[in-house]
This record gives C-alpha cells, structure tokens and sequence, in this order.
C-alpha cells in the first residue's frame, strides 16, 4: 500500500465543490511537517489546481483551518506526526458552503459576525478624555478572556447548533459580542444586545462546548455565549431589550 | 413586543421553569418512595389526595411548569431538526401548551375532587 511506505504520508483530499470526491496523494514525510506544509507542497509538486487558503504560516491569520482527519483544525500549527501514523483526510470546514477543494466560503460566518454586531461601535460625541479602563475590572477580565480570536472559524465548523440552525450566529460571532459588551467604551450596547437575544442568538446555544475543545487559541466561547445568556435574561427581567 | 424580546422572555421562562421543575420533581419521586413503603391501593391514595389543598396547589405549579417548559424545548427542536419556523410553529406551541395545562389539570381534578 502507497500510505504504508517509510517515509511517505498518504492524503486523501477533497476535489470539487459540493459534489466532489476525494484524490490520493502520496507526500514525502519530513520533520516538524504540518498539515499546511503536506498541502503546499501536494499544490507546488503534485497538482497545481488544488485550492486552498492561507496567509500567515504562524498561528496569527486564521485563513488555513480545513477539516484534518474529521476535526478542524488550524492546518499551519497542526504537526502530521502528532496526528498518527494512518493516512490524512483532508476536506474544507464544515457547516460552510464549499467553493472548490479545501476552500470553504466564510462570508455566512463574518455575515452573521455583523448580524451580531461584533464591531466597536464608539460614542456619537467624542469624549473629551480617554476612557479609563481598570486592567483589573471585572468587564475588562471578561474582554481579555475572549480578545484572543482569530476569526478562523474552526468553532464554527465543530458546532452542533450551526450545523443544525442556520440562524445560528454562531460562538466565535457570539465570544467578539461578548467582548464588545464588555467594552466601557462600546456604544453600541442596546443594539447589540437585542441582536443576540433574537432566535439565533445565544439562546440558541445548547452548551454542547465543540467551541472551547476545538478553539486552537484555547478560547471558551461557551462561557462568554453563557456571560451573554445572563446579560440577556437580566435585560428582559427589567425590560431593557428594544 | 419585539421579537427579541419575545425570544428573550422565552428564554427566561424556560430557565424558570426549569428550575421550578427540579423542585417538584425531587418532591414528587421522594413523596411516592416515602408513601408506597408498604404498598398503597387506589383507594388509599385517592383518601390522602381528595380535598387536599397542598396537593392540589403542588401539582398545579408542576402541570404549569410543565406546560411552560416542554413547548419552548419543543419549539426549538422542531426548528433545529425539522426546520420548522414561523407563525405556523409558534400557534401549534401554544396549542400544545394548553392542552398540556389542559390534561394537567384534569387529571389533579380527579385527584382532589
């Protein structure tokens, strides 16, 4: 078997769009390989109509996430020695439209990103002073613990909830309105919160925690998805929801 | 009201429910194990239920938990799984809702009355 000579790595890669079908591919193994190297180099050596995305090689862009072997994963960070010795099956992220190969189409996700209005919105009026924020304040805690997001949508694609409801905004959508929301320089808070307390907000989140296993920055959307559930119940409690 | 809104009181109505149905089920499953220690007919338990108040307001809290609680969890699976939506889904709820309060309520009036 080609997957099963030393020093070779047998790919199994998604072609086409949707109804596609998978091609082998045969890649010399080298040290510290990662999965965006064993790409690169079926595209650069073996078949340069592959189609896949990627910009920073370093963990910072969020473009390379496909799914490795059923799980997605941030493919330039993901080292193939670590996955096993059995072959790679490699396919576009889940729970987005495919375009071609391993390339998914994230304009659903960075959609519903504005749906939820996960941008700084700031005052009206510009404040004649900084605004100070206390490094040590409970809301900055909660900012800092969900800043961290690259926006590479491997949350999205291991969620049960957006497979199932596509109104879903989604947890990485979800974790930047909770960041915002507990921004003190944020005016958009109103807004927001009536955004994410629709049938898709994050009312909508069964917890099932794909997005705190999966996230490769060690996020927990999960908690700041149940940060938002709190602010929202609070809020109809005494009939702040516009 | 704007959707939100409603989405939201939906939201905190489940959670409440909830919880108050985590109380009455713990009553509910302690009082029979308690009651049954040394068998129990129909006869005897209709003597300990009719024209008891405690019970009766015990159990209507329970069939109104209920009946809040299992119409918003069956909303959202049939819009997850059946993708099911709209004002269509939201009548047939509120149908189910009633008819849960409804039997609920009939079968506590055997009981007590």
């Amino acid at each position: 078997m080609r997957g099963m000579e030393p020093g070779t790595i047998s790919v199994r890669v998604w072609r086409g769009r949707e109804d596609g079908g998978f091609a082998e591919y045969s890649v010399p193994r080298r040290a510290s390989q990662t999965v965006l190297d064993v790409v690169t180099f079926i595209q650069r050596k073996l078949d340069p109509t592959l189609a896949y995305r990627y910009a920073c090689r370093v963990g910072m862009c969020g473009s390379c996430a496909m799914t490795v072997n059923g799980r997605p994963r941030w493919t330039c960070r993901t080292h193939v020695a670590k996955l096993g010795a059995g072959p790679l099956t490699l396919e576009p992220l889940a729970n987005l439209p495919r375009i071609k190969d391993l390339a998914a189409d994230l304009a659903p996700f960075f959609d519903k990103w504005a749906q939820a209005l996960g941008r700084f919105v700031p005052p009206a009026e510009s404040k004649a002073e900084f605004a100070e924020v206390p490094p040590d304040s409970k809301a900055r805690q909660a900012a800092d613990a969900g800043i961290e997001c690259i926006g590479c949508a491997v949350c999205y694609a291991a969620c049960d909830t957006a497979a199932w409801n596509p109104d879903y905004l989604g947890p990485a959508a979800l974790n930047r309105a909770w960041t915002l929301m507990n921004d003190v320089r944020d005016a958009a808070g109103p807004a927001r919160l009536a955004a994410i307390a629709e049938a898709g907000g994050c009312s909508a989140c069964h917890s099932h925690q794909s997005c705190r296993e999966h996230c490769p920055k060690n996020l927990n959307p999960t908690a700041s998805i149940a940060g938002l559930k709190r602010m929202v119940a609070k809020a109809a409690l005494a009939g702040d929801i516009e | 009201m704007s959707r939100a809104r409603v989405e939201a009181w939906l939201f905190v109505a489940q959670r409440a429910s909830a919880a108050a149905l985590g109380v009455c089920v713990a009553v509910h499953l302690a009082t029979i194990v308690y009651a049954v220690r040394g068998g129990l007919t129909a006869a005897e338990i209709l003597a300990r239920t009719q024209g008891s108040v405690a019970l009766a307001l015990f159990y209507g809290v329970f069939v109104l938990a209920v009946a809040i609680h299992a119409p918003i969890g069956l909303r959202a699976i049939f819009r997850e799984h059946l993708g099911w939506r709209g004002a269509a889904l939201d009548a047939g709820i509120a149908i189910f809702a009633v008819l849960l309060v409804w039997l609920g309520w009939r079968a506590l009036g055997g009981l007590f009355g």
